[in-house]
């Protein structure tokens, strides 16, 4: 595999962005689409010719700088590159990223048919894209920083695609400014790691055996030592970008973003750029940092539990959604967090398993609930049912993605869950009760979502649903097969934290547990959503208070807007802004005013009247003289 | 017989005569009196050069040549003022100097 080809997987829809930006007032909608498909097409044959030329070497899978330029220097010893790094996690995520957007794209351009800026969104839709893969390739932490950062600009513009609609401004910059606080974290983080081994490198960071690693572990701060502080400054980022636990709460409000950016933003993008950081420097964490991972491990696990209790509250089709990601991407974290290096890293591998997997089936998910909005302009499942009539065709590929997610076998989630679930007990058995009540409850809130929306009773439709058209079903048709094939995959021989081969197979005693947990989480959705019935009302109506606490979120966007307009803004801002204003700005005007009155008495001076000039001639010359005189006697 | 006329009785006449032409310069309202005053000043600077010249360096003659360029300078600077003044008074009737104060822009 020549490195140019790997070079274009990138550069591909970066050119569909230029073309399509800088062209939008003029290109015809259908040729904006079809740029931009097409170039995102060619990177993914383009993707996954790499892997399988990359899968095709013999074993250890090691890390390969295929291309690289220095692109800032510093000093001598440390410059910024831009590079393509291959490695497993690196041309797994490359594939992952080119296909699911493949497929968005694709559907894209039936879903957002007639909408205004058309073209504004396929171009920012290739950027999104193209910041996601340069993130993966990155071969070094500044540029996985840059790109970072690009996907947070990108997925800015694109939650704020509805810009006239005050929500979606709102979410998009809220989506902003938390993950910006949390790249704070990783800036800091980034800094402190170069400032001690002197490289960005990742290839000398992630070696296990480097000396500048070692030695930080022995530099302590507070009592932790610096490395551990740098690791977990690193994952607050991914923490930001990944929704983790307390930094998850843009991402229920970016759904205010068009349904296929949801898909984007929640399957290959954004989310999982968290687990991959994580994944990214895992070497780093697991010999040297145990304590970071320690962390990982419980946020990532914390959030699982967390997001799956709100999910079932919630009544918004696209937020129940949203928070499914933020628990399945706390099993990716919970994963990584337990995982040991080489020949007990079956988390790692599971994770990222999981990561492949949940790509697919939540990207079908999500544009399945495309579908379904798409059909009815709304988002509220309380507004929908029976929807098994009208829409037969989303109905079977909603199902398939629901019983991915649920683990039920032999669907893709059920294979990456068994890991998952398999390392966590192999390692601490309270994060595998925690993982194995998680499933249930995501079998029950998946089949909730299901069965209220294609069975129960029908609503009162204004005008009566229809399927979807082709060009939104053949993209969900790929994902689903994707969504049943991708657990077939025997990830272990491809994707492992040292790149030797690591044999898995299923865990038995474990499957049976998963796959009873989540069919009783099936069984009590069947139960209470199949038919219309009161029973959840009552239910609800019992535990109002807590009922509420959980609707609402546990009340955390509450606090946060308790602590940021309250104390932040009342305490801190406030005082501040007087300050400036007083302060500040009054010296600049009392100096600007200083000079008007001193200039305006100086200007009488010059009055044109000749004499006077000679007077003060003379005047000056008279004390010169007498100046030089007495300093020139002495 | 120059001899008996010390240097100093010279300077004493030179900075009278240079007060003189200042005084005048900065008092008269009448710009080709002021320039009688200029006029004062520069000889008596003449008569410093040819002094200090005759007094202190007897062997040079640089003091000499000196009051010629002024005397030359001083000769050009009169024309030009003249010629200034007459076009002054054609545009306002008046060499006054207190009249002459919009020429500041």
């Amino acid at each position: 595999m020549s490195s140019t080809l790997t070079i274009l997987i990138l550069l591909l829809p970066f050119a569909a962005f230029v073309f399509n930006g800088l062209l939008s007032a003029k290109l015809p909608h259908r040729v904006a689409g079809w740029i931009a498909v097409g170039a995102i097409g060619i990177s993914t044959i383009l993707a996954w010719k790499t892997a399988a030329a990359y899968f095709s070497q013999s074993t250890p899978y090691t890390k390969q700088l295929v291309f690289s330029a220095t692109w800032l220097r510093f000093t001598d010893t440390l410059q910024v590159d831009m590079g393509i790094l291959l490695d497993p996690i690196s041309v797994m995520m490359l594939v992952v990223i080119t296909t699911v957007s493949l497929m968005v794209f694709a559907y894209s351009t039936s879903y957002m048919l007639g909408e205004k800026g058309y073209v504004r969104y396929f171009a920012f839709l290739s950027l999104f894209s193209f910041s996601m893969l340069g993130l993966v390739a990155a071969g070094n932490l500044f540029q996985l920083y840059m790109f970072w950062e690009l996907v947070g600009v990108s997925s800015y513009l694109l939650i704020g695609y509805y810009y006239d609609k005050p929500e979606a401004v709102a979410a998009a910059k809220k989506a902003f400014i938390v993950t910006r606080f949390a790249d704070f974290g990783f800036l800091v983080g980034i800094l402190v790691l170069s400032y001690y081994t002197g490289t960005f490198d990742f290839i000398t960071l992630t070696n296990p055996e480097n000396p500048a690693i070692t030695s930080m572990t022995g530099i302590s701060f507070m009592g932790i030592s610096v490395l551990t502080w740098a690791l977990v400054l690193i994952f607050m980022g991914g923490a930001g970008k990944s929704a983790m636990f307390p930094l998850h709460i843009w991402l229920p409000d970016a759904m205010e973003g068009p349904t296929p950016v949801s898909a984007l933003i929640h399957a290959a993008t954004m989310v999982v750029a968290g687990v991959f950081l994580v994944a990214r420097m895992f070497p780093v964490f697991v010999f040297h940092a145990p304590a970071a991972l320690a962390v990982v491990a419980f946020i990532g696990a914390f959030t699982l539990l967390f997001a799956a209790v709100i999910a079932c509250t919630q009544t918004d089709i696209k937020r129940i959604l949203a928070f499914s990601t933020m628990s399945q991407i706390g099993y990716m974290m919970l994963a990584l967090g337990v995982s040991g290096y080489a020949s007990d890293s079956l988390g790692f591998t599971a994770s990222m398993f999981h990561l492949f997997t949940h790509a697919f089936f939540k990207a079908l998910l999500f544009l399945g609930a495309g579908s379904v909005i798409h059909a009815l302009n709304t988002n509220d499942i309380r507004g929908m049912g029976g929807l098994r009539k009208h829409q037969p065709i989303t109905h079977v590929l909603f199902l398939i993605a629901c019983l991915a997610i649920a683990g039920i076998p032999p669907f893709a989630g059920f294979l990456s869950k068994d890991e998952i679930l398999a390392a966590t007990l192999a390692t601490n058995t309270f994060y595998f009760g925690i993982a194995t009540l998680a499933a249930a409850l995501t079998a029950f809130y998946m089949f909730r979502l299901y069965f209220t929306v294609f069975w129960n009773s029908e609503r009162n439709y204004e005008h009566s649903p229809h399927e979807s058209p082709a060009g939104m079903l053949v993209p969900m048709g790929i994902l689903g097969v994707g969504s049943i094939a991708a657990g077939l995959i025997p990830f272990g021989r491809f994707v492992t934290s040292d790149g030797q081969p690591l044999k898995t197979h299923l865990h038995m005693p474990v499957a049976i547990i998963s796959v009873t947990v989540a069919l009783v989480g099936i069984g009590v959705a069947w139960f209470f959503y199949k038919k219309q019935s009161d029973v959840p009302q009552k239910i609800t109506a019992s535990i109002g208070g807590l009922y509420q606490t959980v609707y609402r979120k546990f009340y955390i966007d509450e606090l946060y807007l308790f602590i940021t307009k309250r104390i932040i803004f009342n305490l801190i801002a406030k005082p501040l802004a007087w300050f400036d204003r007083q302060v500040i700005d009054g010296f600049m005007n009392f100096t600007a005013s200083a000079t008007n009155r001193i200039s305006a008495e100086l200007k009488e001076f010059q009055s044109g009247q000749l004499q006077k000039y000679a007077y003060i001639f003379l005047a000056g010359v008279l004390i010169l003289v007498v100046a030089l005189l007495y300093t020139g006697l002495n | 017989m120059i001899d008996h006329v010390p240097l100093t009785h010279v300077l004493i006449v030179s900075t009278l005569m240079f007060f003189i032409g200042a005084y005048g310069f900065l008092t008269r309202k009448n710009l080709v009196t002021m320039l009688i005053g200029v006029e004062l000043m520069l000889n008596a600077v003449n008569i410093n050069f040819v002094a200090f010249d005759r007094y202190l360096f007897p062997s040079g003659i640089e003091g000499h040549f000196f009051s010629l360029f002024i005397i030359a300078i001083a000769a050009a600077e009169a024309a030009v003022a003249i010629a200034i003044f007459i076009n002054l008074y054609r545009n306002i009737r008046s060499i006054d100097v207190e009249h002459v104060d919009k020429m500041k822009y």
